[in-house]
């Protein structure tokens, strides 16, 4: 389990990689959530319910991010994880549930680095389980 | 991939008309700036991003557009639409696109004239900076004091800046220099998510992070002497930059409309060739939900940027002992938009929708949109640089309004990524660099010092350059900055 930074001129590209569907997303939200905040500086004392639709895997994983990122900004909190609880098939595509985990944002101690103002649909890809493993990629407008 | 580009005059290149465009690309560049563009394009998809010709290009074909798909100087890669992307579709049988607004829905730029000049200024200006960082928040969720109830933000959103000038802050003359009076029609709260609104309750009157900020600068040079009489300009006036937008609502919006438009395009078939370029028709249900609440975005961005003009009033005052409403507005002018406006197709004049992606309306002598006292002119077009580079204030001119319908750049567009940007500098020695040059930086977070460096975008200088000699847009004066409150 993995992610990394492309470059990309004005905004950032996340990757994320392991070796199931739930993990790639529980990386992606990290990579999104380490381009606002040095992680290591938040503790874990909420956790929120994120839940999303969309006809296919790569536009849930942009419905995911953006559904963290929206409600993370609703609550005023910074979140340090993601964790996926289960990603299921529906008549009209798929359906995310999930957890966030953080507390209240608190500028004297969490170090903000860069505010993501949405994922996009741009390099938006999905690999699935080529070799065992999945691969999540899209770019983050900052 | 292939892109063919024609050069058409020292400052203008065109992507011809093949296949599925219907109209040709029109690019502003010279034969310096073209080059690294036409390579990039060649090279492909650098990190899953489509290159910036090749997305000129992509615009081409959408339904409705008029002309050509036009790109500013300060061109790069967007999500869909290039950052300096210009399209407009026919209000009747075009579409309108979430990629063309952006997802920081009228990011503009408000400048502020001052009384003072620069020698004022420098004795004064880290108390300047000290209070300036205090008063007006900035950074990752910022929130402010100017708090709203439930039951006022949708009130804000139809009426925009008067709301808060209203509420005492600001001068009423605030309004007549800000695009379309700092209240744009047609907005209808309805249309944004109950999310949206409550994530902007405690975020009007802040900057935000990223390339936002708040610029205490000295007129350097004048070009244009007459322009700048009658913008009330002169050598050494101390001015003050705001660049910022909707925030957390116009991020929503995106967000938002991104899923509704993207149901739109299969629903009525209209073929896209990148998925980023997610439309709807103009006169469609949700094309029309859309615009008006694009409208509402743009609202809330304007009152935005009157409430943090009060805000660096105060602190001006409080420093320098001036009254604050002897700090009078130049102008302020949006650069992410879409918006109805007239404009002169093959000799008629037609009603369009202009988008404005990381470009700013630059509308030139006799317009009506333009306040009385520009008129003889056209309004001025604030283009700002970076932390340790030159602003500018440009004007319009008649043939702007004729080749690209009265548009300018927005800044100076990046030249390398953030993640290059922070391998290359250190935030810390980057404040220690300028504060040497005289410039003092005021910012909650280091690394995103360093994703600003100076030298992370284009030449400022040149891209304006190309719009000036291209005979878009006129010169009118240079800005230096001596304060930054980076967001």
């Amino acid at each position: 389990m993995t992610y990394s930074y492309h470059e990309h001129i004005s905004d950032i590209g996340i990757k994320a990689e392991a070796r199931d569907l739930k993990s790639a997303f529980n990386e992606g939200a990290s990579a999104m959530l380490n381009v606002m905040f040095d992680l290591t500086t938040i503790d874990e004392n909420e956790a929120h319910e994120i839940r999303a639709e969309a006809p296919e895997i790569e536009t849930l994983f942009v419905e995911v991010l953006n559904e963290v990122l929206s409600i993370q900004g609703l609550r005023e909190l910074a979140f340090k994880r993601v964790e996926t609880t289960a990603i299921e098939e529906t008549a009209e595509g798929y359906r995310y549930s999930g957890r966030a985990f953080g507390e209240k944002f608190d500028r004297s101690r969490h170090e903000a680095r860069t505010e993501v103002k949405g994922a996009t649909y741009s390099g938006l890809r999905y690999n699935g389980g080529t070799g065992g493993v999945h691969e999540l990629e899209c770019i983050l407008d900052v | 991939m292939k892109i063919e580009v024609k050069k058409v005059s020292d400052f203008i290149w065109e992507i011809p008309k093949t296949g599925d465009m219907l109209v040709p690309g029109r690019v502003y560049a010279d034969e310096e700036t073209i080059a690294p563009l036409v390579k990039e394009a060649v090279a492909g998809k650098p990190g899953g991003l489509t290159p910036a010709l090749v997305q000129v290009a992509n615009v081409a074909t959408l339904p409705g557009i008029q002309k050509a798909s036009l790109a500013m100087a300060d061109i790069h890669p967007g999500y869909g639409f290039a950052i300096g992307g210009v399209a407009a579709f026919d209000s009747d049988k075009g579409i309108v696109s979430v990629a063309g607004v952006g997802f920081d829905i009228n990011c503009g730029v408000r400048m502020l004239k001052t009384p003072l000049t620069r020698g004022d200024i420098e004795p004064i200006k880290t108390e300047l900076a000290n209070q300036l960082f205090r008063d007006v928040p900035s950074g990752v969720g910022s929130t402010g004091d100017i708090r709203l109830k439930e039951s006022e933000i949708d009130d804000l959103l139809v009426k925009g800046s008067p709301f808060i000038v209203e509420r005492g802050y600001g001068l009423s003359e605030d309004l007549e220099y800000t695009e379309e009076g700092g209240c744009i029609k047609g907005a209808d709260p309805h249309n944004v998510s109950t999310r949206a609104k409550e994530r902007q309750f405690k975020q009007v009157g802040t900057l935000g992070s990223g390339n936002h900020y708040l610029e205490v600068q000295y007129i350097e040079e004048i070009y244009d002497t007459e322009a700048a009489r009658i913008y009330g300009l002169s050598k050494d006036q101390v001015v003050i930059s705001i660049h910022c937008g909707s925030r957390a609502l116009g991020h929503q919006i995106g967000t938002d409309y991104l899923k509704t438009l993207e149901a739109a395009s299969r629903k009525y078939g209209i073929p896209i060739r990148d998925r980023e370029l997610v439309c709807a028709p103009i006169t469609s249900p949700e094309g029309k939900k859309y615009i008006s609440a694009v409208n509402a975005g743009m609202n809330c961005a304007f009152a935005n940027r009157q409430a943090i003009a009060h805000l660096a009033r105060g602190a001006f005052a409080r420093i320098t002992g001036i009254r604050p409403d002897s700090i009078r507005m130049l102008y302020d002018v949006a650069h992410n938009t879409c918006k109805f406006e007239t404009h002169i197709v093959n000799g008629v004049e037609k009603k369009l929708l202009i988008h404005r992606k990381g470009a700013t309306r630059a509308f030139g002598p006799g317009r009506v949109e333009v306040p009385p006292a520009y008129r003889s002119v056209g309004h001025p077009l604030l283009v700002g640089g970076t932390m340790g580079t030159a602003s500018y204030i440009l004007r319009g001119t008649e043939k702007g309004m004729a080749e690209c319908f009265g548009s300018t750049v927005h800044g100076a567009g990046r030249s390398l990524s953030r993640v290059q940007s922070k391998r290359q500098w250190r935030g810390t020695e980057l404040l220690k660099d300028l504060a040497a040059k005289g410039i003092i930086i005021r910012s909650g977070s280091m690394s995103g010092v360093a994703e600003e460096a100076p030298g992370a975008y284009k030449d400022i200088d040149r891209v304006v350059e190309i719009m000036h000699m291209a005979g878009v847009n006129r010169k009118v004066a240079r800005m230096r900055p001596m304060v930054c409150v980076k967001g």
